[in-house]
């Protein structure tokens, strides 16, 4: 098992199945709010469901309705169940807290591969891989 | 932590003032120390943008109301411009089904204490910062006049973290709040003359082009209107994404820095170049708007003056903000522009409205308007100076 220190963006705590991504995410146009499906073409995480996962991505980007998407997303239940950055910017942030979205930024991403199981505890900051695919 | 708090705020995160300023405090904090805040500052405006109920849909009003049961502003605090006219919609096309929704986003602003004018040009409005205040403020092109023209200080907010800062009265110390973030970084020499407001647009997106993100320091503009300057804000703005600029011996804090180092000289055939850029062919005009930013007094008088005894062939909207159309109400000028067959419409403007697939080509004296026509509407535009962009209405 290892654990990581990051930084808390958004508190609560998660458990689930990572999904990682190489490249940034925009959620306003990037992805489909009512599916949860990554719909940017030629993303690396393109056609691939976000709902649930805890989703590991480098950054946000795009239009600050972003933060709105992932409202939008929580609502009607096809949000990600927690997100861990590299580095977190306004639209990931805030759609993170106004959504309730555990969320932690400024651990080594790289150390996280799609399919592990990993405890977030973004109160604590922590991140841990139980389990390497 | 680095971000320190004072006992109130911690009480707000907390929870003491009720879930609307603990949501609003984490969203503060968060971006504290994202940005590497050590405090907040205490805010005295603020400005909202993400009003069109085009742009926040169901999911957003939701947010809004969710804020709505508890949340109450600290400061005075307006909104940008809405989806349509919030009297008048009616006159202009805007169906009943997104009128109603966007009374109800109006009516989740107004429960929480925001004075419900939309309009992009609060500075015209009676919410104005004096030199060195700190605010908050979302919608571009008013955050560059404020940092700009008045001198006062705040960050480029997105609609949640300005709202956040009216229920909290406060904002991380961060950006454009510290002295060293407002230093020039590159000198633009112009050598030109420049008309009109659309000449200062055309600059703008010429700087924006050469000056990739760094806050410029222009030298070579002899002088400049509010409405010039207001046009200017908005262009440099959106096409460049910087929140401040300075002009030597025109803006208040032109003597503040030193100077970079670096120059860029731009001339009279930069801005032309910019100006036959936002100039595509068209075949037909169909719409002609004036009032990006929103029209100022001044701006609506020398349309009346224009529009007098004449009338329009396409159609033709001037908006602005609502005090202003009810000045223009009590001088006569809207009855000129209505008899021309023109419409002048408040709270809203030809960026926000939601107005897709209704016009083909539009002719406009402002940068922004062809930026926004181009990439949400998929519409042809014209830039031209007011007084032709009058005469393409009447011809």
């Amino acid at each position: 098992m290892l654990e990581m220190k990051g930084r808390k963006i958004a508190k609560g705590k998660a458990r689930g199945t990572a999904l990682v991504s190489p490249a940034p995410i925009s959620f306003y146009g990037g992805v489909d709010p009512e599916t949860g499906v990554v719909k940017e073409q030629g993303h690396p995480l393109e056609g691939q469901k976000i709902t649930g996962k805890i989703l590991v991505f480098p950054t946000g980007k795009g239009s600050t309705v972003g933060s709105y998407m992932l409202y939008w997303m929580s609502d009607v239940g096809t949000a990600p169940a927690a997100i861990i950055n590299q580095e977190s910017e306004t639209i990931v942030a805030v759609g993170a807290i106004i959504s309730e979205i555990p969320c932690i930024d400024s651990v080594d991403i790289a150390q996280i591969k799609t399919g592990d199981l990993i405890e977030v505890d973004a109160d604590q900051g922590i991140v841990k891989i139980l389990s390497d695919k | 932590m680095t971000l320190e708090l004072t006992k109130e705020e911690q009480a707000m995160l907390d929870g003491e003032y009720g879930r609307a300023t603990q949501k609003a405090m984490e969203i503060l904090t968060a971006l504290g120390e994202i940005y590497g805040a050590k405090k907040m500052l205490p805010v005295t405006s603020v400005q909202i943008s993400g009003v069109s109920y085009a742009n926040l849909g169901e999911p957003g009003l939701k947010f809004l109301n969710s804020l709505a049961t508890d949340g109450k502003v600290r400061v005075l605090t307006t909104l940008n411009p809405a989806g349509m006219d919030l009297e008048e919609w009616e006159k202009l096309g805007i169906s009943e089904d997104f009128a109603k929704n966007q009374l109800r986003v109006i009516a989740a602003f107004q429960k929480m204490g925001v004075v419900t004018t939309a309009t992009c040009t609060p500075y015209l409005v009676g919410n104005i910062p004096h030199y060195g205040e700190h605010i908050a403020w979302a919608e571009s092109s008013a955050v560059a006049f404020a940092n700009s023209v008045i001198g006062a200080r705040t960050n480029r907010e997105g609609g949640p973290s300005a709202l956040a800062a009216a229920l909290t009265g406060r904002t991380p110390a961060y950006g454009y709040h510290l002295d060293q973030n407002r230093k020039p970084q590159v000198i633009i020499q112009f050598e030109g003359k420049l008309e009109n407001v659309r000449d200062f647009g055309a600059l703008g997106k010429a700087i924006a082009e050469v000056a990739k993100g760094k806050i410029v320091y222009i030298k070579g503009v002899q002088n400049a209107t509010i409405e010039e300057l207001k046009g200017f804000s908005a262009s440099i703005a959106t096409y460049g994404g910087v929140g401040i600029y300075h002009i030597e011996r025109i803006t208040p804090e032109w003597k503040e820095y030193a100077l970079p180092d670096e120059t860029i000289t731009l001339t009279q055939k930069d801005v032309s170049r910019h100006i036959n850029e936002m100039s595509d062919e068209i075949d037909d005009v169909d719409f002609v708007t004036i009032g990006c930013p929103h029209a100022s007094l001044r701006e609506i008088e020398i349309i009346a003056e224009l529009l007098k005894e004449k009338k329009v062939t396409k159609e033709m909207w001037i908006t602005t903000s609502r005090p202003v159309k009810e000045i223009a109400d009590q001088m006569g000028y809207t009855k000129i522009i209505e008899n021309a067959g023109a419409k002048i419409a408040a709270d809203t403007c030809a960026v926000v409205a939601p107005i897709k697939g209704r016009f083909k080509g539009m002719v406009t004296n402002s940068a922004k308007a062809c930026y926004y026509a181009r990439g949400r509407n998929n519409f042809k535009v014209q830039i031209k100076p007011l007084k032709e962009v009058i005469r393409e209405a009447i011809q």
